[in-house]
């Protein structure tokens, strides 16, 4: 039952990109076609939860033991990029209509921040293994519903007529504020 | 002169936040109030003079095929350094900016910066360029503060201006950095045309 709370919490009322402000970048970059914008949500939700595992696991059993908390900026973010050149090159091999798929997005993965940052949050919130793979899943899937969301809106403002100033960037962080705002009436859903 | 030019360029012509757009994440997140913002871009900015200077110091020596991760590594220990001079000296504001001194590490504007001026240029140019954009961030993100607190609290730096019953809270919270950022943009680009 907690597992399902969680879900919700990370999916809906804490979403990780509309409260919490990590993933912007692909949030922003991203988002101008439904099609690109699922592409990259399944290559995110792939990485961030195999990247969590590994950091957890890198965390505990590696840097605990022998008191290098001090290192864990450079150790994530170290297993994250290699992290990431391992799956693309294994994707490659394995799976070339998957790779087609996600292969463009895997390089952006690197510089997303939702990745490392998820990696510290479970570390500050004293998640266990099985814990934070599900925190880590449904962020991402927050991360997509987010993102799948945006798509939508902005393709439909793309046929629309917008004042000149505004034409572009501003008016694309006008809509993700109100879809902000919308996210918001989900808070005090769940308590965790 | 030329010198002054590369800090006005990272201040005016390539701001990180206007112009280019880059590291939104910080940009929206921590500026609740004018204070944090400035924290963030001051944090940021010392993070970017300090890994072009080394990065400049090291593309000799870093081999081609290499030099993301290189870059990485570089920008990784200054961060952590930041990290531990921050909860030593101000734990408050460590506190407030929490998650994303870390997070300074996955900033596309360090690793840009590295890559598209330090790995090219004399390292002394590279600290030029490191403080200009680090300026223009600062800047940034004083400003956007300094609205949302303005408008979310009522106070400046601080200080109260009208009593908070009047703020718009929205401001403060997370649909307010969105619609704040646009608006200011929006200002931005009309200046930026007429000039």
């Amino acid at each position: 039952m907690i597992y399902i709370f969680m879900f919700i919490a990370a999916v809906f009322v804490n979403n990780i990109v509309l409260s919490q402000f990590l993933g912007i970048c692909p949030f922003l970059g991203v988002s101008k076609k439904i099609n690109t914008a699922t592409g990259m949500s399944g290559a995110v939700a792939f990485v961030l939860t195999l990247s969590t595992v590994i950091t957890w696991i890198v965390y505990t059993y590696l840097l605990q033991p022998y008191h290098l908390e001090y290192l864990q900026t450079v150790a994530f973010i170290l297993v994250i990029a290699s992290l990431v050149q391992l799956v693309e090159i294994v994707l490659k091999k394995i799976s070339p209509a998957l790779y087609q798929s996600l292969g463009v997005f895997l390089p952006l993965i690197s510089t997303n921040c939702c990745i490392l940052g998820v990696a510290i949050l479970v570390i500050q919130k004293h998640y266990n293994l099985l814990e934070s793979v599900v925190f880590a899943f449904s962020t991402a899937i927050g991360f997509g519903l987010a993102l799948i969301l945006f798509a939508g809106i902005r393709e439909q403002l793309s046929l629309l007529k917008v004042p000149k100033g505004m034409q572009g960037m501003p008016v694309a962080l006008l809509s993700a504020g109100l879809l902000a705002l919308a996210f918001m009436g989900f808070s005090g859903i769940v308590k965790i | 002169m030329k010198k002054l030019g590369i800090i006005l360029n990272g201040l005016v012509n390539e701001n990180p936040t206007f112009v280019l757009m880059l590291g939104m994440c910080p940009t929206l997140a921590t500026t609740t109030s004018a204070v944090n913002g400035l924290g963030m871009g001051l944090a940021t900015m010392f993070v970017l003079i300090c890994s072009n200077l080394v990065i400049s110091l090291l593309k000799k020596l870093i081999p081609d095929n290499v030099r993301i991760p290189s870059y990485i590594v570089v920008i990784a220990t200054f961060v952590t350094l930041l990290e531990m001079v921050m909860k030593a000296y101000v734990p408050a504001l460590y506190e407030s900016l929490g998650l994303f001194i870390p997070l300074i590490v996955v900033n596309c504007i360090v690793l840009g910066r590295a890559e598209s001026f330090a790995s090219k240029h004399s390292p002394f140019d590279s600290m030029l360029d490191g403080l200009g954009i680090g300026l223009g961030f600062t800047f940034a993100l004083t400003l956007l503060g300094m609205v949302r607190e303005l408008l979310g609290a009522g106070t400046f730096f601080g200080l109260t201006v009208f009593p908070d019953s009047y703020g718009i809270l929205i401001f403060v919270l997370a649909p307010g950095a969105f619609i704040t950022l646009a608006y200011l943009l929006a200002i931005i680009n009309k200046i930026r045309k007429v000039s």
